[in-house]
């Protein structure tokens, strides 16, 4: 009994919240990689990026409950998310056409579109300042839990509690549905097999007759999928505020380059490697060790390998760690 | 420039005017350091946050006053496990001198690096939980070495050299943008530890009232020179209130302004020194032959190569001396504060923005980085009065109770983002080279 009571306990504190962030982090982590392997820049408005698709989701959400439409027992921010969607890639294609579109004419160095990116970084986050506010915004609305920890405990009869926040499974269930999807697109469609084309060699996929202004046009679009859903399923299941998005940019770098930037599969990996690490060095393992330990050799201290403080810090070590001795990435990604 | 700042001296107040003029000084240091870095050598610090908060760690350290029993409670553990960290990092070198690079070598250093920290960790604890214990809520750190804060400013730049060092020794052969991206994270990890380890720092606690350099504002309120200081230059303006107390009260209302005044005026004059001898440095360095190989390395590294010099010494020498000028920065900005919070450390601040005063300036020409510092500052202060006026200006006809206008008055502190955005934007645009061009005079 104490040893499903121990399994239970990684369920509920390590294996599902990690699993859930990998999920947002893996979505921002694709973005990522697309826009290097693509448009060949690290984009530093990522974050905030996807804090804009966020904000235009939560501003369509409202609407809805406004007009009094909702899903039942589902968030209506899923119904919003489209609109989102749309709105996103709206702002995107208007970004790449007054900012981007220049450099890439250009053929400016990648250190140059870094530099713009943070310009657009500015600009959109005082946009979505202006519009929305810098406050913490909550706009879940429906069923919150799927499975509530004392029901759970009143069912098995165990000691340990296992929660399920709905949002965790629509998290984990949309990266699944949206990543599937993806994948497809990029190997089996035309289009995406002549986006990983362009991303391998730019001057062949040209030679080969690959217009270069469909490929940017359908990655910016893809981005702005994935920047609108990966932002509004984090802010479903954390909290929207415009500073922490800035700040999960951090980690979602991390996830990308320990991937193996430009590929969109180590990405997707990438997330999760990031989540779990941070959460398995800094959880407080004691419980566990009570459970399976036998009652004498019960550890005093709460076995806890680093202080939750350095949650950050440990995917930044890790990044760092992978740029020294794996520069490519886990999964070979383009070489630095 | 000048006359901006002297119009914010007249219109709004000296005080005002002041900060902001110590600040873009402040600012200005730091833009030298990254613009030695991006502007001579090509190299991209996304960490300039990191080696900032060094440097006010160094204030703190150096000017704080001993904790006697915070030393006598955890001293020995936390000086043991200083011993233990130099023995491990001494094994490791060994390690790496003696053998052949094999899977073993790297198995057997990772190794000895976990154990390391669980050992280190394991002897620490009870010593960081005494010191911290030490009177939580006036100390709980260490304490620093209780000498005059001007040092903290050598000590900064020694500091965010040596992190520089460790950064650059990493990182520096990464391609750029990647580059970026390292430094900018190292820079948080370094957040992370000088937010956390209360011991040293006093975390999130924040450590206030630090020495300073300057004579403090209540001394001078009660010194007669200072109050003969202020009849005189204000005698036209005392001799026209007839009444003896009221000239009186008017006289001390003078001098309590103008000692908040005289003491931003010697934190400006320290910080003038600073830059001057800075910027003569910088501009010596620029026109000497290490300036002209330096270029020659940013311009073309394997023809620089080719002919001799060694890229990579070089770009590790110049990543730290730039740091270290950012790390100078850093203490005197803890200098001008009077107090030490590591929460306030955002790479917005610290990193993003030093940038755009690069760019903004003009990258390889020292006064644009100074100018750079001086514009970006002002405008990144005065944004928000400046956009309130707009908006009032342009919305003049809508009544106040306008939805719209109450929405985007109340949001006016967020004009400043938008503002340096649009500017990075159309600098990168329209003057890519910044508004001084980097300019090679040859003699």
């Amino acid at each position: 009994m104490d040893f499903v009571n121990a399994i239970i306990l990684l369920l509920n504190y390590i294996f599902i919240p990690a699993l859930t962030y990998g999920s947002q982090l893996a979505l921002g982590a694709i973005f990522v990689t697309l826009i290097y392997g693509i448009l060949r820049f690290a984009n530093f408005a990522t974050g905030d990026m996807m804090s804009f698709g966020t904000m235009a989701t939560i501003l369509f959400t409202w609407y809805f409950q406004s007009l009094g439409v909702s899903l039942g027992v589902l968030p209506t921010a899923l119904l919003a998310i489209p609109f989102g969607i749309i709105f996103m890639i709206f702002y995107m294609l208007l970004i790449d056409k007054f900012v981007f579109k220049y450099y890439r004419n250009q053929k400016s160095p990648p250190v140059q579109f870094a530099m713009v990116s943070i310009g657009v970084m500015f600009v959109t986050q005082a946009v979505v300042r202006i519009i929305i506010g810098p406050g913490d915004r909550r706009f879940f609305d429906g069923e919150k839990f799927i499975i509530k920890a004392r029901e759970f405990k009143e069912m098995t009869g165990l000691n340990e509690g296992l929660a399920l926040k709905s949002t965790q499974v629509i998290t984990i269930f949309v990266t699944i549905v949206l990543v599937s999807l993806l994948f497809w697109f990029l190997n089996r469609t035309k289009t995406g097999k002549s986006m990983k084309a362009y991303s391998d060699n730019e001057d062949l996929a040209l030679l080969s007759g690959i217009d270069p202004k469909k490929i940017v046009l359908v990655t910016w679009v893809i981005a702005g999928i994935l920047a609108t859903i990966g932002g509004a399923l984090y802010g479903l299941d954390k909290s929207f505020k415009p500073f922490t998005y800035f700040n999960n940019m951090l980690p979602i770098f991390a996830a990308a380059i320990v991937g193996g930037i430009g590929n969109p599969f180590g990405a997707f990996l990438g997330g999760y490697v990031i989540a779990f690490s941070e959460i398995l060095l800094t959880y407080a393992y004691k419980k566990f060790f009570m459970y399976i330990l036998p009652e004498s050799m019960e550890p005093s201290s709460l076995v806890q390998l680093l202080s939750t403080d350095y949650k950050f810090a440990v995917s930044f070590s890790i990044l760092v760690i992978v740029l020294i001795y794996r520069p490519s990435g886990i999964f070979k990604g383009k070489v630095l | 420039m000048m006359v901006l700042i002297l119009m914010v001296g007249i219109f709004q107040s000296w005080n005002i005017a002041l900060s902001i003029f110590n600040l873009c000084l402040i600012s200005a240091v730091m833009t030298m350091g990254a613009n030695i870095q991006w502007g001579y050598a090509g190299l991209i610090n996304f960490g300039i946050m990191g080696y900032t908060a060094l440097g006010g760690l160094a204030a703190v350290l150096i000017s704080v006053d001993p904790v006697q029993e915070a030393w006598r409670a955890g001293g020995f553990d936390i000086l043991m496990s200083l011993w233990l960290i130099v023995v491990m990092v001494l094994v490791i070198r060994f390690i790496l001198k003696r053998f052949e690079k094999s899977k073993i070598r790297t198995y057997s250093i990772a190794a000895i690096i976990i154990s390391g920290i669980l050992l280190i960790r394991f002897s620490a604890e009870p010593g960081i939980e005494a010191i911290e214990a030490v009177d939580p809520a006036k100390t709980g750190f260490l304490g620093g070495f209780g000498l005059p804060i001007i040092f903290s400013w050598i000590v900064g730049a020694l500091f965010a050299g040596g992190l520089a060092f460790i950064v650059g020794k990493v990182a520096l052969g990464l391609r750029a943008d990647y580059l970026a991206i390292a430094t900018l994270l190292i820079s948080e990890i370094v957040i992370a530890i000088i937010k956390h380890e209360d011991w040293l720092t006093r975390g999130v606690k924040n450590v206030i009232g630090l020495k300073r350099p300057a004579p403090y504002e209540v001394d001078l309120q009660t010194t007669d020179w200072f109050i003969k200081l202020v009849e005189k230059f204000n005698a036209g303006k005392l001799s026209v209130i007839e009444n003896l107390a009221d000239r009186q009260a008017a006289l001390n209302q003078l001098v309590i302004e103008g000692s908040s005044v005289f003491v931003k005026l010697c934190y400006s004059g320290l910080f003038l020194v600073v830059v001057i001898i800075l910027l003569i440095l910088t501009q010596k360095a620029l026109y000497s032959p290490w300036g002209r190989m330096m270029r020659a390395i940013r311009d073309n590294e394997e023809a620089a190569n080719a002919m001799g010099k060694n890229v990579v010494k070089q770009h590790l020498l110049i990543f730290i001396l730039g740091s270290a000028i950012v790390g100078i920065a850093g203490a005197m900005l803890v200098t001008q504060d009077g107090l030490f919070t590591p929460g306030s450390y955002r790479p917005m601040r610290y990193t993003f923005l030093i940038w755009v005063m690069v760019i903004v300036g003009g990258s390889g020409n020292n006064f644009g980085a100074i100018l750079g510092g001086f514009v970006v500052w002002f405008l990144w202060i005065e944004a928000a009065p400046i956009s309130l006026f707009l908006i009032n200006f342009f919305t003049a006809g809508i009544p106040e109770t306008n939805a719209l206008k109450a929405h985007l008055i109340e949001s006016v502190p967020y004009f400043r983002f938008l503002l340096m955005g649009l500017g990075l934007l159309f600098i990168m645009r329209y003057r890519p080279k910044g508004i001084l061009p980097e300019k090679i005079e040859i003699k």
